[in-house]
């Protein structure tokens, strides 16, 4: 054996030995989400399922709250990603295409945000909109999560106008589009897919958003409000069923926005 | 060319998002240390943080939050370094690994917690394997208060399976930075791979490192869904505590008092941040 094949055995087998570690808490959940509800404390239990039914996840479907849960959670997604992107893309393409004082600062800001803790704000902010009679407001949760949002939002769509020649733009303003025109017919269309992706993002952050959705309402539960409030109580075939409806978008998501997963983070 | 209306364009378009991070964070800031500083009656008042020092769970809170940080980065460290090594090695079908690894980027920690739960529970697949494997006769329970070591070995491996995603990303855009002429000028003067990782790679990606590390504390501070899946109450943690005291016992001044505290956390972690990496360095870079 060469040098060569030893060297590319080594990295295919490191490389899937941490694809495996990534992947089998996802094999696990679904083959406990897919066990029947009467076998789950089965013991010892094979790696490989052998028996295989939905009554679990039908329980989780059918159980109190659940489907209002996954409509509200929607509901607040979809909100933060409208709220995300109007306040988000100005921002971005004015980063991708003017040089202007403040730029820097600007900079500083968004990078700030991108760590700032503000779920824990959620605790002062339910005194607020308690006041404000937004309390169990799934509005309240989308502007909470429109925060955390905004900073990825705005590096992504800045990191998508950047790849969107400006000469183009300027081009179909000596052919007599307004600023406007050429942005909304050139610069925009060719954005498209890297806008998306900024929402499918969005969507993810706001889908798994717990903390906030917990402590700003009390019966229009999200999703995962619903899932945490009812740990200490749910039985664990819920609990599991629970687990793969949060988990499993991931797997699609990430897929889809995996050409500007360095835009996200990559950044410092 | 530019006209007066294009000099005020950038800042028109900034200014709805800076103002809504504003309203967002500013105000609720100033709220959290009136309700944490404010007294019932009015007036300025310590009683909170004493009551909230004073509590049975706050030094267990303080002691878990720290030592799951103390634990949980330097392993994420480890395991993201392999990966964006691997990754930047730019062998064929790296991308599809690069997907497979950014996965846990999208699931929440409460999510996390769970998927962990079906391992780590008493009948579930670590004992089942175990058993099966004829390493032990009947089922550990890991995820007892009597068994620290096996919650907190449980929440570490939740945690870090979790996180490391956002670490490697950080890591990959480091390497990247990298001319690629460094590894090849590496190669010529026949260092080997380890040699080179260490004398070469690591040293150029310091800053890469330090702000993966900040960012990590940062969120470390956050961290409290997972603790509740895997450990329920058994094992407290600060932001958990700021949950339970406004949720649970509905005393917002003291949930206040937490937020004051994790806040206050947060602000010395970034400042070290961009102290340490310097402002110019800090800049987002395209």
């Amino acid at each position: 054996m060469n040098a060569r094949v030893l060297d590319r055995t080594l990295i295919y087998g490191s490389a899937i030995l941490l694809a495996v570690w990534v992947l089998i808490p996802f094999y696990i959940i679904a083959v406990s989400a897919f066990t029947p509800q009467a076998r789950i404390f089965d013991f010892p239990k094979p790696l490989l399922p052998t028996a295989f039914s939905t009554d679990t996840m039908q329980f989780f479907v059918e159980a109190r709250g659940v489907v209002p849960s996954v409509i509200n959670s929607l509901l607040v997604a979809l909100a933060t990603i409208a709220f995300g992107l109007t306040l988000g893309t100005p921002a971005g393409y004015a980063l991708a295409r003017f040089h202007f004082r403040g730029r820097e600062a600007f900079q500083v800001i968004v990078l700030a945000t991108k760590m700032f803790p503000i779920a824990i704000l959620s605790i002062p902010l339910a005194v607020t909109f308690l006041q404000l009679g937004l309390y169990d407001n799934l509005l309240a949760v989308a502007l909470v999560h429109t925060a955390m949002a905004l900073p990825f939002i705005i590096l992504v769509t800045g990191g998508v106008f950047v790849a969107v020649s400006h000469e183009l733009e300027e081009a179909a303003q000596t052919l007599g589009c307004t600023r406007w025109g050429a942005f909304l017919r050139v610069a925009l269309p060719l954005a498209l897919p890297g806008l998306a992706a900024a929402a499918i993002f969005t969507f993810v952050i706001s889908w798994n958003e717990v903390f906030a959705a917990t402590i700003l309402t009390l019966r229009t539960r999200t999703l995962p409000a619903l899932v945490l409030a009812g740990l200490g109580t749910s039985p664990l075939g819920f609990k599991f069923a629970g687990g793969l409806f949060m988990a499993m978008p991931a797997i699609v998501f990430i897929f889809l926005i995996r050409r500007y997963l360095m835009n996200l983070w990559g950044s410092r | 060319m530019r006209t007066r209306g294009e000099q005020f364009l950038p800042f028109g378009l900034l200014l709805p998002s800076v103002g809504f991070l504003a309203l967002l964070i500013v105000i609720p800031m100033f709220q959290a240390l009136l309700l944490a500083f404010v007294a019932e009656k009015g007036g300025f008042t310590l009683e909170h943080f004493q009551q909230m020092f004073g509590d049975v769970n706050f030094s267990d809170a303080w002691r878990n939050t720290v030592l799951l940080l103390i634990l949980i980065v330097p392993l994420q460290l480890v395991l993201a370094l392999a990966m964006a090594l691997l990754i930047n090695s730019r062998f064929r079908g790296h991308g599809f690994f690069l997907y497979i690894y950014a996965i846990p980027l999208a699931i929440s920690d409460l999510a996390a917690g769970i998927l962990w739960l079906a391992v780590f529970t008493e009948r579930g697949y670590l004992n089942s394997t175990l058993q099966n494997a004829g390493v032990i006769q009947q089922p550990i329970i890991y995820l007892s208060f009597e068994n620290f070591g096996g919650i907190l070995s449980a929440i570490v491996i939740a945690e870090s399976w979790r996180a490391t995603a956002i670490v490697l990303l950080i890591l990959i855009a480091g390497l990247q930075l990298i001319p690629r002429d460094f590894f090849e000028a590496a190669d010529l003067f026949g260092a080997d791979r380890i040699r080179r990782t260490i004398h070469v790679v690591l040293p150029l990606l310091r800053p890469s490192l330090q702000s993966a590390l900040i960012i990590r504390t940062i969120f470390a501070f956050q961290t409290f869904a997972v603790v509740f899946a895997l450990a329920g109450r058994n094992m407290p943690v600060l932001a958990g505590e700021a949950y339970v005291w406004y949720a649970g016992n509905r005393n917002e001044h003291l949930a206040a008092a937490y937020a004051v505290l994790l806040l206050g956390l947060t602000v010395f972690a970034t400042v070290v941040y961009l102290r340490v990496l310097g402002l110019r360095e800090a800049e987002v870079q395209r």
